[in-house]
């Protein structure tokens, strides 16, 4: 008998608190920047495609749904011809974005990716890639690798010495 | 045997050799970067630094390089000794430190022995605060790319490229932190071998250009253990497809054929299978136009063609496999099967083989050839005609001067030590050619035309002949003091070794071959003759016993027959035009199975897509009788089928006895054996089709193998089956047995911590000896017996010359002059090796272009010489070409460029006239 009142007087007391139960879909619920999530394709501070098409988050991926072709403009700068994530086998577990070397590839806080047609789950880059820098506003890989782009030279990366004169025979 | 301790563990190794192969033979991890199996120990790294102690009562011990350490009887060291892992860890910090953040974006990135030393010594983070230095890099060409910064310095390469390859453009420059490997300006790298830099090199300094445009990492690659196509030299490679197009070639290990080279051609030629103008689909003559059929529209027109036929004969090829040839020589009888080469190159490549056959004289594999301490090449312009084997004999010419090493108790693999006693000595090698060859620089040189060099082998071989009896007598004339020393040079070889071929097309040179390694091999068992075969099957395809081009003409002609099936091949590279035409156009019916088009293609009536190299399993046998397996990569795109399949196939169509029931590669091989017992052999070139191991087929992919789930997810979600490979042991998979493989099936080079293609050593019996189990291959052409050299038949050399009746006024002789880029059809398909290859042109010695008053570059009339020696071209083309000086070239001749593209030379040797286009 006393138990049951017991419950009842709970009962009564959770009508006071604050709700937890989210309204979803009208409400949405707080998602951390962390969360992983539907993944993007970000771009560097200038504006240019961050990926260089290095594979690491494909061969990360312990589902293999990544797959990519690397190439080169005309100025030496490598990125994917195309990338496509295979969401259908995609298990957000976010280890492309950790073997990522540029931040390119990251998790979002979006998980709504319901579709009809599992064949709508494909993702190519064009899905994929967003204009900003997403999680890291500041990285440009290109700005700390030795390797030549249009419009920066050798000896121009950061802490890097001008390219060396192979014919002075100064000590 | 030697016994050694390392970290107190006792074990058995052989004593002629360092302490580092010593123990990477064993299996042990021990970084290095300096060392090369093939380039030997020079000690420059440090990084193989290990802990040697006097005995068990030593504890302190002392820091040793394992590389310059010889391994001695009772020898104590440790790998694991804190002192040497810190020690070995401070190099590769210090090798690190301008050592770019490029991983990324650097080819290399996977399969990269810095990235593997570095991981195995545990360098994971940076100290180092300050600027990094930086290079700039040099255009070294279509094949190889080039980024100095990520160079540490080991100087593998210009040891591998001036003293290995033995070219000189590219070197060390500058100083202390700054030295600079590249060339005194941008160009194109001259050695034919400069591909192997990207192995060499154990970082991404120089990398491959054609790999560049169409990346992959190595763990993405679908790869195959395969053969070369290129030439007749059989080197072995591994193929790696992504994405149903080739991405590369590396070198794959045999010890007894390429070991750790392979030739430019054969690294980059492949592309030619990437084409677009590939024949993908079948196609069908109608209104004067290809239409493309369906697979099956198309069997069934070739079952309607063959049964209609009033007999059929079929064309074979030297650059398709023995399986392909035998099944179209079972699809249209023994009898109507033809070899798809002219009279001329039958006859030569039939003589060739009997020579080889009859001995006594053995031919020897290519690393038999290394250890040659002396050669005579006769006519063969070896660099550009079969390239690997002039970079074996360039190692063969380092067998005399090693002698004095040795004799000073040097090891062979001190190698900056045996080179130091060495200085410039080379042993001796004659090369008696035309032109001027790229061995000139290391060689004693004969020119002349061919039947001049037939003569001087004749002579060789009568000067050998007579010292067993008499000593040679000086002559003052320069040719017979040449002659003289050559006999001399090989009768006191340890293994003396004479080289001829057929680019010449001259039989008169190949008996004067013969019979100089006749000569020698009466005094000495070892003598060795080794021929150069232009094609990967040439062989094979000769000990099919087949008639040639001229016979299926005949055939044609007399009505006996009127559909023609010509095999991955095309017949107007092989002979006159006329004689093609006589073959092609009079034939009622011609069926082609070819994977480019060609001028055989174009006459077709219907064409089957075939599949090249990549595509298809087969055997092709090398130019010392080798028969060697070549394995799939990849499953192309339907309908393109191996040319044996379709075969098949059309037999099972029209119902024609035993080849319907070809099921696989295993029951065509064992249908070939039968019919034709002298391949009985090629079953043992690699396991059959039910070879399991631990119960599972080999994997064709890395276990890291990515995009499994999503490569054809654009086409649809549902991932499809794997392709069932019912040929090989080999699976389309990244699952299966988890150990090495037996050698002819090893698909990529890869061990744990060793991702490189340095993971070589895991899969040698011992460092730089054969695969474990035993090299590939199965040997047909064995002579009868080493022990006792019988008296060969004597061949009436005179008479065998073409030199006949004198050429009339102002008639020169045209020779052939090959291009390593260019005289061969399927790599000059390739985009980065068409760069190189030449403008058609026509040859001169200065001295008679001064005579007949013409100048470099002049446009000269060629006019093919209708009263050209018995036998010869008499079609009487003519050609309008730019004129070469060639200072090299004898005088009195004229060179044509061979086989290259877009440009069809006359049959030589020929007459021709020249003069001055108007």
């Amino acid at each position: 008998m006393l138990s049951l009142l017991r419950t009842f007087w709970e009962i009564l007391k959770h009508t006071f608190r604050r709700r937890l139960t989210v309204q979803y879909p009208e409400e949405k619920p707080y998602l951390a920047p962390r969360w992983r999530g539907r993944i993007i394709l970000s771009r560097d501070p200038d504006g240019e495609e961050r990926c260089v098409a290095c594979y690491l988050c494909a061969v990360a991926c312990p589902v293999d749904c990544i797959s990519l072709q690397a190439t080169e403009d005309k100025n030496g700068r490598r990125y994917p011809e195309f990338f496509r994530i295979n969401f259908s086998r995609c298990i957000f577990c976010g280890f492309c974005e950790e073997a990522c070397p540029t931040y390119a590839i990251q998790l979002t806080p979006d998980f709504e990716m319901g579709e009809y047609k599992r064949q709508n789950l494909v993702y190519e880059k064009e899905d994929l890639l967003i204009s900003g820098p997403g999680k890291y506003p500041g990285y440009n890989f290109w700005r700390v690798a030795g390797v030549e782009i249009g419009g920066k030279g050798k000896g121009d990366a950061e802490r890097e010495d001008p390219p060396t004169d192979v014919r002075s025979l100064l000590p | 045997m030697a016994t050694i301790v390392v970290d107190n563990q006792p074990y058995q190794v052989h004593p002629d050799q360092s302490l580092l192969a010593a123990c990477l033979g064993l299996g042990l991890d021990l970084p290095y970067f300096c060392w090369h199996p093939a380039l030997g120990s020079v000690g420059a790294c440090r990084q193989c630094a290990v802990k040697q102690f006097r005995d068990e009562k030593d504890t302190r011990g002392r820091l040793v390089m394992a590389c310059m350490t010889p391994v001695a009887e009772g020898i104590r060291i440790s790998i694991d000794h804190p002192e040497a892992v810190e020690f070995r860890a401070g190099i590769i910090e210090g090798l690190m430190q301008s050592h770019p953040h490029d991983c990324p974006v650097c080819d290399e990135g996977g399969e990269c022995h810095l990235q593997d030393m570095t991981v195995m010594t545990g360098h994971a983070y940076r100290r180092y605060e300050f600027a990094k230095r930086t290079f700039r890099n040099q255009d070294l060409g279509p094949f190889v790319a080039h980024e100095m910064n990520r160079c540490i310095q080991c100087y593998r390469c210009v040891r591998y490229y001036r003293e290995y390859a033995g070219e000189y453009d590219l070197n060390a420059f500058s100083l202390r932190n700054q030295v600079y490997f590249g060339r005194s300006e941008d160009g194109v790298l001259e050695s034919e071998f400069a591909g192997n830099l990207v192995e060499i090199c154990p970082t991404g300094v120089f990398t491959d250009k054609t790999l560049k445009r169409h990346y992959t990492r190595k763990w993405d690659l679908q790869m195959a253990p395969s053969v070369c196509v290129h030439c007749g030299l059989g080197c072995n490679i591994t193929v790696g497809e992504r994405y149903g197009t080739i991405r590369r070639i590396v070198n794959r290990y045999n010890g007894d054929v390429n070991g750790y080279f392979l030739c430019d051609r054969g690294r980059f030629g492949y592309e030619f299978v990437n084409r677009p103008e590939r024949i993908r689909r079948p196609l069908l003559a109608r209104d004067g136009a290809l239409v493309p059929l369906t697979a099956e529209e198309a069997l069934k027109r070739l079952g309607m063609l063959l049964a209609s036929a009033s007999g059929m004969i079929g064309i074979g090829s030297p650059r398709a496999s023995l399986e392909a040839n035998f099944a179209l020589r079972k699809l249209v009888g023994a009898g109507h099967f033809f070899a798809g080469v002219g009279e001329r190159e039958h006859r030569l490549v039939g003589l060739g083989l009997e020579i080889l056959r009859k001995g006594p004289a053995r031919t020897p594999s290519l690393a038999e050839i290394e250890k040659c301490d002396a050669a005579l090449v006769l006519g063969e312009d070896l660099t550009n005609v079969a390239p690997r084997m002039a970079l074996a004999l360039r190692q063969g010419t380092r067998q005399q001067p090693m002698e004095l090493a040795r004799q000073k108790g040097i090891a062979d693999w001190q190698d900056d030590h045996v080179r130091e006693v060495a200085q410039d000595e080379r042993g001796p090698l004659v090369i008696a050619t035309p032109n001027q060859t790229r061995l000139d620089s290391i060689a004693t040189t004969f020119r002349g035309s061919p039947d001049d060099l037939a003569l001087f082998g004749f002579a060789v071989a009568r000067a050998i002949e007579r010292s067993s009896q008499a000593p040679l007598e000086d002559s003052a004339r320069h040719e017979q003091a040449l002659i003289n020393e050559t006999a001399r040079a090989l009768a006191s070889a340890k293994r003396p070794l004479v080289v001829a071929g057929i680019s010449l097309a001259s039989e008169s040179m190949l008996q004067a071959a013969a019979k100089v390694a006749w000569a020698l091999a009466k005094s000495n068992p070892q003598s060795a003759i080794s021929l150069a075969t232009p094609e990967a099957n040439t062989l094979g395809l000769a000990m099919m016993e087949a008639p040639a081009l001229e016979s299926a003409a005949q055939t044609i002609r007399e009505g006996s027959a009127d559909t023609v099936i010509v095999l991955e091949n095309n017949l107007y590279r092989r002979a006159d035009s006329r004689l093609a035409d006589d073959v092609l156009k009079r034939a009622k019916h011609v069926v082609v199975l070819d994977f480019l088009p060609s001028e055989t293609t174009a006459v077709a009536e219907l064409v089957l897509p075939a599949g090249t190299f990549g595509e298809s399993d087969g055997t092709f046998v090398n130019n010392e009788g080798r028969a060697q397996r070549f394995l799939q990569a990849f499953v192309p795109e339907e309908p393109v089928l191996e040319s044996w399949r379709w075969l098949a196939r059309a037999m099972a169509a029209s119902d024609r006895g035993e080849g319907a029931a070809w099921k696989n590669l295993d029951d065509v091989l064992g249908a070939m054996v039968s019919a034709l017992p002298v391949f009985g052999p090629v079953r043992d070139a690699a396991p059959d089709s039910g070879y399991r191991m631990a119960g599972a087929k080999i994997p064709r992919e890395p276990h890291r193998y990515s995009g499994r789930t999503a490569m054809l997810a654009n086409i649809n979600v549902n991932e499809p089956k794997p392709p069932d490979d019912p040929d090989s042991p080999l699976a389309f998979s990244m699952e299966g047995a988890p150990k090495e493989p037996p050698g002819a099936l090893i698909p990529f080079f890869w061990s744990p911590g060793w991702n490189s293609i340095q993971a070589t050593n895991k899969f040698q019996s011992e460092i730089a000896g054969p695969l474990k189990g035993g090299n590939p291959g199965a040997r047909l052409i064995e002579p009868p017996s080493l022990t006792v050299p019988r008296q060969p038949a004597d061949t009436g050399e005179t008479t065998l010359l073409l030199r006949g009746p004198e050429p009339p006024a102002g008639v020169c002789l045209a020779v052939p002059l090959y291009h390593i880029f260019g005289s061969e059809e399927l790599s000059s398909w390739a985009p980065a090796v068409r760069e190189l290859v030449p403008k058609p042109y026509v040859a001169l010695n200065p001295e008679d272009a001064q005579a007949l008053g013409l100048a470099e570059g002049q446009i000269v009339r060629v006019a093919v010489a209708t009263s050209s020696p018995p036998g010869q071209s008499k079609d009487g083309k003519e050609f309008s070409l730019a004129l070469k000086l060639a200072s090299g070239l004898a005088s009195g001749l004229v060179g044509l460029p061979a086989g290259l593209p877009d440009f069809r030379e006359p049959t030589m040797p020929a007459w021709v006239t020249i003069s001055k286009a108007s």
